[in-house]
């Protein structure tokens, strides 16, 4: 144990002298990236197209001839709630670049936002040069709609046939696609709800857990598709998921949770005042756990594929075309088998997670001395 | 002013130590008892789950 600490000790002081000797070329580094900011290089406007494929878009563009500002793909349906439902085509905005007019509202399109606008289009800014224009209320067809959409089209038709053996009798063998099913099934009935909740009471639970398991596991894995979905890398989303997690603890949750939490046994009177706060954070901490890791794995995952085909890119006048194509399909081709294993871990953790939770909130505590 | 670059940096150190003492202890738990094999996998994700949650919070934060 004393060989680890003299170790890690020797590496901190390493790092310390490597981060001492860098530290003046930093701050000239941020100097030269503000004087090149008039033109956006190639890097920049990489940068700028990842940031977009992250984020929700009114558009499904399949690919971009940029020479000629050409996009091929569709465009969604907006449906606004402004003074009265407002429904029509992403496309009358033709990009952002044109306002539309609804009923003597015209509305504007900026950095895949909507807003309030004049005939102009005008857009005030504040000091940190966010948009202050009103937003109206959004329930608008968007990229990441259509993905989840067509997951819980791809799941009941994968999941249909499943349910129609189990109701012909509990015994059957299941057909076609509901073969490959059943395992997975099982290994979230055997691994995640049985071992966390318990025997007597994890079959209310287990609807929950299999739907949000193969929601998960099929949006992280179109996600991986050439279609450009990134559904779980949404914060919106997986803050969606969380709460659900949140919600089913807190209902479900029996006496001896809440005694855990405001007034937990075993512990002297002035400990107990301290650690109430903490614990009812703790309460909000774990859902917020489970958002933040689903939607960091998914969108890291998605900037380092499109970072590394991106290669293709910075490297062709280096490497050749042939020789930065093939650098970036060994690497792409690499990362793409992890974040096909990091889209199974990621519905797997998920669920583990909120199986655990769930079960720490509902199990009995037959022996309270033991706290 | 420490760009927020070098903070991911040192995110990531401080999740790659508390990672590889995860998966050191783990695998030398699975070599004295390989029967209990898959428990202990079971409770080195979660373990690493918790760490990651960490280590994202704060990357994402950070920027």
């Amino acid at each position: 144990m004393s060989q680890n600490m003299v170790s890690l000790k020797r590496t901190l002081k390493y790092f310390a002298v490597i981060l001492l000797s860098v530290a003046p070329f930093l701050s000239k580094a941020e100097q030269a990236h503000d004087a090149s900011a008039a033109a956006p290089t190639e890097s920049e406007k990489i940068s700028a197209h990842i940031d977009h494929h992250l984020q929700d878009d009114y558009y499904f563009t399949f690919f971009a001839d940029e020479e000629a500002d050409v996009k091929y793909g569709f465009s969604l349906p907006v449906i606004l709630i402004d003074n009265g439902l407002k429904v029509f085509m992403a496309s009358e905005f033709d990009y952002g670049k044109k306002t539309v007019e609804k009923d003597g509202q015209f509305y504007a399109l900026s950095h895949g936002k909507i807003y309030k606008t004049d005939a102009a289009g005008t857009l005030s800014y504040d000091d940190h040069h966010h948009i202050t224009n009103a937003k109206p209320l959004d329930f608008s067809i968007t990229k990441n709609v259509v993905g989840l959409l067509l997951t819980a089209v791809i799941l009941f038709v994968l999941f249909i046939g499943l349910a129609k053996t189990y109701k012909k009798g509990a015994n059957n063998l299941p057909k076609g696609a509901g073969r490959a099913l059943e395992p997975l099934v099982l290994f979230v009935r055997d691994e995640m709800a049985i071992p966390n909740i318990g025997l007597s009471k994890y079959k209310q639970f287990m609807p929950y857990l299999l739907s949000i398991f193969f929601l998960i596991l099929v949006l992280n894995l179109i996600g991986l598709t050439p279609l450009g979905f990134n559904v779980t890398g949404n914060i919106s989303v997986t803050l969606c998921l969380a709460l659900f997690t949140f919600f089913i603890i807190q209902f479900k949750a029996n006496k001896d949770y809440w005694k855990h939490i405001f007034w937990m046994p075993g512990v002297p009177v002035p400990m107990k005042i301290v650690l109430a706060p903490i614990e009812v954070l703790g309460m909000f901490t774990k859902p917020f756990s489970l958002m933040l890791r689903l939607f960091a794995n998914i969108t890291a995952g998605h900037s380092v594929v499109m970072g590394l085909i991106a290669i293709v890119y910075l490297f062709k006048t280096d490497l050749t075309v042939g020789g930065s194509v093939g650098v970036s399909m060994i690497l792409t081709l690499f990362i793409m088998f992890i974040e096909l294993l990091v889209a199974f871990l990621q519905a797997f953790i998920f669920t583990m997670m909120s199986s655990l939770f769930i079960g720490m909130a509902v199990q009995d505590h037959h022996d309270e001395d033991h706290h | 002013m420490i760009p927020s670059i070098v903070g991911a940096g040192l995110i990531v150190i401080g999740g790659g130590l508390g990672l590889g003492k995860i998966g050191s202890s783990a695998m030398e738990a699975i070599a004295r008892q390989p029967e209990a094999a898959s428990k202990i996998q079971t409770a080195m994700i979660i373990i690493g789950a918790l760490l990651e949650g960490l280590a994202f919070g704060a990357l994402i934060l950070g920027k």
